[in-house]
């Protein structure tokens, strides 16, 4: 799932600020909005394939996949967002990334639209999220950054991969 | 040189507890009688190991305990002092100390140095021998009990012994020979290592300095006057002049000498004790004393241990004929890999036998590959026995009972995750034994028995299960007691009647305990109840044969591993979940006569004359499909799940295959009803029901 880059120019011109400063995301899109998430965070792209549901538990999780002998959630970042939902297709994309949880890091693969771009972000250039109050719940938003005039929201992977842990379910 | 020892950490504190049970298991085989100096040694080779491995990562709490304990193993050894029962308990008592100790460095807790002070106390008793030997068990364990008043007794039995600890502090006089520099030595190191131990004030004196041009640069003609103040003992400093040692004249004193002991004070107090303690078997006359310290320490690292489990569980040591086989097999997948790559090559349809042939071979060596790695995680359960010597002498001598314990099977091994979950329940099991089956010496002579009882612990592989047999030759469970005790409870209905299996299943109640008299270690009526789920969270089951009289004998049956598991696939629409072969009891065909509501909500069936409810999967599990069955079709698999029978409805039986067994929780986390997920034959996850879980789920 190898995405060609689009515009050159940018990635030119990104690569000649300060690099001390940058970071790299890979952005994604949800409908019309574009996203970001730390590109150390991704640990791999893959396509849309059937997982095994979940009984149970709010519909964004769709369930689990056997990704090289571990099991791993699958989340609709579309659904999750309160996006409308799509029907998947092969070219429906899942971004596998890792959170770290405490000590320990889990991976969990998101469904989003596409995979669109890698950009270099300096780190100066991140603004804090206005409040929102509708669509996505603030809590996931690191910041905002425009790249050639398109406003990507940057996620805060920890936090959108934590799930609310309706593990202890003994009471 | 700077080397993370932290790394370095694990390791140790493995080595550390192995020597410990090594320690103890000699401790408790000692005769104290007729001595074996091999015992000794090996008692005193992992005293000296810990010691230098605690000093090497800076330990230094644990090294200069040990220290202790070492001298007075030495002394053992070389036969210039008796090995007395009071001064095994006393080590014994150490090294429970210890373990505490090294259990807290490596949660990096702070160690408790009030019962390190007072273990050492009584250690440094014992050593000095100031007070005589019959004392020595009453300090010992009044050490431990009463610590206010001891620790004053310790402090002064260490004091008198008085270059081994100076209050103050101490004067030193270095004073360097002239070629102290050509041996590569610098004092100031000398003095930042002093400043360490405590508060160092050097003067120096420059008056043997030579005339400017006279001075050799190399000699060393300056002296110094050093003033150190803390709790060091002279032993310290002298290490740290080791190496100085003949190259310069030294001096040490204590600064004023540490307030005036008397000897006299301690040895009336320790008079006094012998007065009061005046019976000569003070050990069994005692028993409360000994025994309390014994139950206070148990709990500690018990309550440690499952925070020290999650830590410790990370390593495993397996043994090298297992990595070997490994090794072997690995070896083999790659030769029939390369052999098929081959075959793979220019194929051509003649060369299907070939292939076939090295697929056969490929599915051989997988499986076997896979056993090779379970192995690895197999341990012989002596890991749980070795554990228990020393809890049936603590507990029998507190009781007052006579009990010698057979270990029969140690070597069989089982999967490391049930080892470590079946400690608890075989403790509460045993100290069940110890307290309610082994009967008082008289009662036993009186019945007729042999004065001292027997628990034997028994381990044995039958058909992919481990068995755990508990046997005692006590007075067995009172069938009368049993059913009148639970009548009373009102835990059972009066007029039901109960086969003799199922009344010795009441013990498993919650809320039961038919201990006349509730002591500490047992008999609280909360525990077999949790023993029972314990097991059967574990896949197991227990189950209980006696005899009034004669003796009880508990067996406890647990799966080999808790990485496999054999299931039944069973199909739920479109979904496959895995149900674990062991809860299964049947599996029916439903017919629309079998099935009655129950309040117009709940279902039942008729399972020979016996009402039993279902639970729909489809419903439960909220699975949405297509083509719709009729809610007449399908199949109920009854299961039994805490302690009761039920159906779950299901669309369709698929198959029995052994499954390897994956946390959902390492990724995601717990879900209801769900114990864990698998990978089925085509890639996909399967989900595996968690039966208890389930009939929990369907109640709400």
């Amino acid at each position: 799932m190898a995405q060609e880059s689009p515009n050159k120019d940018s990635e030119q011109s990104n690569y000649n600020k300060s690099l001390g400063n940058a970071v790299q995301y890979l952005s994604f899109a949800l409908g019309n909005e574009e996203y970001g998430v730390d590109i150390l965070r991704v640990q791999e792209i893959r396509s849309w394939e059937p997982v095994s549901r979940i009984p149970n538990v709010p519909s964004y999780e769709k369930g689990v996949v056997n990704l090289r002998g571990a099991i791993v959630p699958i989340i609709d970042l579309r659904e999750r967002f309160n996006f409308s939902r799509v029907e998947y297709t092969p070219l429906t994309v899942v971004v596998v990334l890792q959170a770290g949880d405490g000590n320990k890091t889990r991976i969990m693969g998101v469904v989003v639209d596409s995979v669109s771009d890698v950009i270099n972000v300096d780190k100066t250039e991140i603004q804090n999220a206005p409040d929102f109050g509708t669509k996505v719940s603030n809590e996931f938003i690191n910041g905002l950054v425009s790249v050639n005039e398109r406003m990507v929201m940057l996620l805060d992977v920890d936090k959108l991969l934590k799930l609310e842990d309706l593990g202890s379910d003994e009471n | 040189m700077s080397i993370d020892m932290s790394q370095f950490h694990q390791v140790f504190f493995e080595e550390c507890f192995e020597g410990l049970e090594a320690m103890e298991s000699g401790l408790l085989t000692l005769d104290v009688g007729d001595v074996d100096s091999e015992v000794i040694n090996t008692i005193f080779r992992a005293a000296h190991s810990i010691k230098g491995g605690s000093g090497t990562f800076g330990f230094t709490v644990v090294a200069e305990y040990t220290h202790i304990m070492e001298t007075l193993l030495d002394e053992m050894r070389d036969g210039r002092r008796q090995v007395t029962q009071p001064a095994v308990n006393v080590l014994l008592g150490s090294v429970d100390c210890l373990r505490e100790m090294l259990a807290s460095i490596q949660n990096e807790q702070d160690v408790d140095e009030v019962s390190v002070a007072q273990h050492k106390a009584a250690l440094e008793a014992v050593l000095n021998g100031v007070v005589s030997e019959v004392v020595v068990p009453v300090a010992a364990p009044k050490v431990i009990n009463e610590a206010p008043k001891v620790q004053v007794a310790a402090a002064e039995v260490t004091v008198q012994e008085d270059d081994d600890a100076g209050e103050q502090g101490w004067k030193i006089s270095f004073c360097p020979y002239l070629d102290l520099l050509k041996t590569g030595n610098d004092p100031v190191r000398l003095f930042r290592e002093l400043n360490e131990l405590g508060e160092l004030t050097a003067t120096v004196n420059a008056q043997d300095v030579p005339k400017f041009y006279e001075l050799d640069p190399e000699e060393c003609n300056l002296s110094w006057d050093l003033k150190l103040v803390g709790n060091v003992s002279s032993d310290e400093i002298k290490e740290i002049f080791s190496w100085v040692e003949g190259d310069c004249e030294l001096e040490i004193q204590p600064i004023a000498k540490p307030k005036v002991i008397k000897p006299a004070p301690v040895v009336e107090a320790v008079q006094a004790d012998i007065e009061i303690d005046e019976p000569a078997q003070i050990v069994a006359a005692e028993p409360e004393i000994i025994a309390k310290p014994v139950i206070d320490t148990k709990k500690d690292p018990e309550a440690d241990a499952s925070k020290t489990a999650v830590k410790a569980s990370s390593s495993i040591r397996v043994d090298t004929e297992k990595i070997d086989a490994l090794i072997n097999m690995v070896g083999e997948v790659v030769i029939t890999q390369s052999m098929l790559g081959l075959v793979g090559e220019n194929f051509t349809m003649d060369k299907v036998g070939q292939l076939k042939r090295g697929l056969a071979q490929l599915e051989r060596h997988t499986r076997d590959l896979q056993q090779s790695v379970m192995n690895i995680r197999m341990l012989p359960i002596s890991f749980v026995f070795s554990r228990f010597p020393r809890l049936v002498h603590d507990i029998s001598s507190k009781l007052n009972k006579k009990i010698t314990l057979k270990l029969v099977g140690e070597n069989t091994e089982v999967d490391k995750a049930v080892v470590e979950l079946i400690n608890d329940p075989l403790v509460h099991l045993i100290r069940n034994s110890l307290d309610h089956g082994i009967e008082m010496p008289e009662e036993r002579i009186a019945a007729g028995k042999p004065e001292t009882g027997t628990i034997e612990l028994k381990a044995y592989h039958r058909g992919g299960h481990i068995v755990i047999e508990i046997i005692d030759d006590g007075r067995g469970l009172n069938k009368d007691k049993l059913l009148a005790k639970a009548l009373e409870k009102g835990l059972i209905d009066e007029n039901i009647q109960l086969t003799e299996k199922q009344i010795y299943e009441l013990i498993f109640m919650p809320g039961f305990s038919t201990a006349e008299q509730l002591t500490d270690i047992s008999g609280r009526g909360v525990g077999m109840d949790v023993v029972r789920r314990n097991i059967q969270s574990l896949g197991g089951n227990i189950e209980i044969i006696s005899e009034l009289g004669k003796g009880t004998t508990i067996a406890i049956h647990l799966p080999l591993t808790l990485a496999i598991l054999d299931g039944q696939s069973v199909a739920v629409g479109d979904e496959i979940y895995i149900v674990p072969l062991v809860s299964i009891v049947e599996s029916i065909n439903i017919t629309e006569k079998m099935l009655n509501k129950v309040a117009g909500k709940g279902e039942t069936f008729r399972l020979r004359g016996e009402y039993l409810p279902i639970i729909r999967m489809r419903g439960i599990f909220n699975v949405q499909s297509i083509n719709k069955p009729k809610s007449t079709e399908g199949v109920i698999v009854v299961v039994e799940g805490q302690g009761a029978l039920c159906g779950f409805l299901v669309d369709e039986l698929l198959g029995q295959q052994q499954v390897v067994i994956k946390s959902l929780e390492a990724n995601y986390r717990r879900v209801e009803g769900v114990s864990g997920a698998t990978i089925l034959g085509d890639g996909s996850v399967a989900l595996i029901l968690d039966v208890p879980g389930l009939v929990r789920l369907s109640v709400r």
